[in-house]
């Protein structure tokens, strides 16, 4: 089945889009919400359940108290105000993914509300202003059995493992998005991204859209420029990478736009988002499916988090992202270009440890940012996924700082390093690449080279030093790149009776 | 005036996935009309001041902390279960949502 889509650039200039987006974050607590289960991830099924997440009879769940320190925490780090008593509450529906048919959540009276998170795109800064994060506790994954696709439609049953189910999830829910125009899916990503490295600096979870810990729900709307009101919006589930936040509104606008442009009505849904092909399909309608019959959760009560408990997690936040981006920049004197670059390299983090090892920021960001950039992109894989560590990285630097390798040979020891041959010293020592500035060994090299180049060495003796250039180049190359390309230079000058 | 409508009554069998014929709706719905009925009398006792209760203790803030307890074997997990396939809990198929 074909959607029809209008051309971006002409529904941007019809239609203005109003986005909200819905963020799940599952915490990297050591058990599960209102049970003692272990939460790893990529357990075999059912080998993190009890009676209280498989919801049996009799067992009665208790809070952890790590999961509201974590919530808090991001809650303090959106800017949110923390209420000073909530309560959770059951949220009914009948659907195998919870076995007690309800989902213990927050509803009216969420835990934190009323903040802002601030993004960049393009040198603009962009307010997010974030309506409520809320506790609540993840499900459990179904698998459609007798479907070709795996998906629920043809399938003949399910197959339900719990090891999921009760792991405390947050939910950060956005206010309406506006005034982004063409660059709303863009905004949609940033916010993703900066909200993912806010989480990831608090250390309160992995927040990896790979493995689910992190996901993304994402409403979009258009409304004809120069209306006032908006327009009926869809929910977008199941978008699992920071790409596919920004292809996901990409291909909402463009087929709402069609859809209104031939006097359609867009339908209030919810629409999962295909990685493959980058669009939408249809999903449930909400109308039928949205009467979840809220009430406050019985078997939990009340949370009335003290101020000075609020004010110590408060006092215990580390550096955050925007702060620390702001003193990186001037700390390694870059340009707001080169820190966007760092920062969308994902180097940050790592030239900041390999600065930390010891190694100059000027000469950690030029291996982050050209050497190691380039061959994860060979690799087909993020900078933090290369198999070399930022102190490896500074081991390396610190041989080149002592004359010991030139860039050269520190390249051939980083594609040694990343060829999986072990720490860079014995790379170094294995592949026999120390530079050779001992002038014994240098001198044989240089008096083969001057004799192979007799021509040459005679024009240096004429006084042209610059023609010494080609010979200095000639002991590189006999020497493999290991000689010191400084002192073969002094060397071959004093040969020459130049210097 | 009845407490809960028979089409009310048909609504909560939906989402409950519980297929009534109309002859049981008819019953039920006067049924549960007089179960809310008599629970709604609670409702005259309470005066303005008195907020609604959701928790019969004044507690508030029972945490635990973050420790991990023993959990089921797989066999004990799944042995209450109508049905089980590949250590999973096997139900039907659940159609018009997809999670
Ligand atoms: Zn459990």
């Amino acid at each position: 089945m074909s959607t029809t889509v209008m051309k971006y650039e002409e529904a941007l200039a019809r239609f203005e889009p109003v986005l909200g987006i819905e963020t799940h974050i599952e915490l990297g607590t050591r058990s599960k919400m209102f049970c003692g289960c272990p939460t790893a991830f990529g357990a075999e099924p059912n080998t993190q359940v009890c009676p209280v997440c498989l919801g049996l009879p009799g067992s009665l769940p208790v809070t952890n108290k790590a999961a509201i320190e974590g919530i808090i925490k991001i809650g303090l780090a959106l800017n949110c105000d923390i209420v000073e008593w909530c309560r959770f509450a059951r949220k009914n529906y009948f659907y195998p993914d919870m076995p007690k048919n309800y989902q213990i959540s927050q509803y009216d009276e969420p835990l934190c509300v009323d903040g802002h998170l601030d993004v960049e795109v393009d040198g603009t800064t962009f307010r997010i202003e974030i309506e409520r994060v809320h506790m609540e506790e993840d499900t459990g994954k179904s698998l459609h059995v007798g479907g070709a696709t795996g998906r629920i439609h043809g399938a003949d049953h399910s197959l339900v493992d719990y090891n999921r189910a009760g792991i405390p999830l947050v939910e950060i829910v956005t206010k309406p998005i506006t005034a982004t125009g063409e660059k709303a899916p863009l905004v949609a990503k940033a916010y993703a991204t900066e909200l993912r490295e806010l989480v990831r600096s608090l250390g309160v979870s992995e927040v990896r859209m790979e493995h689910g810990s992190m996901r993304c729900d994402v409403n979009v709307s258009l409304m004809p420029r120069g209306a006032s009101e908006w327009g009926t919006r869809t929910e977008t589930k199941n978008v699992n990478s920071l790409r596919s936040v920004e292809r996901a509104v990409r291909s909402e606008i463009e087929r709402q736009a069609a859809v209104l442009d031939a006097g359609g009505k867009i339908v209030q849904e919810t629409r999962h988002f295909h990685e493959d092909s980058g669009t939408t399909t249809s999903g449930r309608s909400k109308e039928e499916a949205q009467d979840y019959r809220y009430f406050p959760e019985p078997d939990l009560v009340p949370m009335a988090p003290s101020r000075e408990w609020v004010e110590e997690l408060r006092a215990s936040l580390p550096e955050l992202p925007a702060a620390r981006r702001r003193r990186v920049q001037g700390e390694w004197g870059l340009s707001d270009l080169e820190l966007r670059d760092v920062v969308n390299a994902g180097a940050l983090d790592l030239i900041e440890e390999t600065v930390r090892a010891g190694t100059d920021p000027g000469a950690a960001r030029k291996w982050w940012m050209n050497e190691l950039s380039r061959r994860a992109t060979e690799q087909n894989v993020e900078l933090a996924d290369l198999a070399i560590t930022p102190q490896q990285v500074a081991r390396i630097q610190a041989m080149v700082d002592a004359k010991e390798l030139n860039d050269k040979l520190a390249r051939k020891v980083f594609e040694g390093v990343l060829a999986g041959e072990g720490t860079p010293d014995e790379v170094v020592a294995a592949r026999g690449l120390k530079v050779v500035s001992d002038d014994g060994a240098l001198a044989a090299i240089i008096d083969q080279v001057i004799a192979d180049n007799a021509d040459v060495a005679d024009k240096v003796r004429g006084g042209k030093v610059a023609a010494a250039g080609a010979l200095v180049g000639a002991v590189m190359k006999a020497s493999r790149g290991q000689a010191d390309a400084g002192r073969a230079r002094e060397l071959i000058l004093e040969k020459l009776g130049v210097s | 005036m009845s407490a809960i409508t028979r089409d009310e009554v048909a609504h909560l069998a939906r989402l409950s996935r519980l297929a009534l014929g109309d002859d049981e709706l008819d019953h039920l719905a006067a049924q549960l009309d007089q179960i809310i009925s008599a629970v709604a009398r609670v409702q005259e006792v309470a005066a303005e001041d008195i907020p609604p209760t959701s928790h019969a203790l004044p507690l508030t803030n029972v945490y635990r902390s973050d420790e991990n307890r023993p959990s089921l074997t797989p066999e004990q997990a799944l042995s209450g279960a109508p049905a089980a396939e590949d250590q999973r809990f096997r139900v039907p198929r659940i159609l018009g949502e997809e999670a």
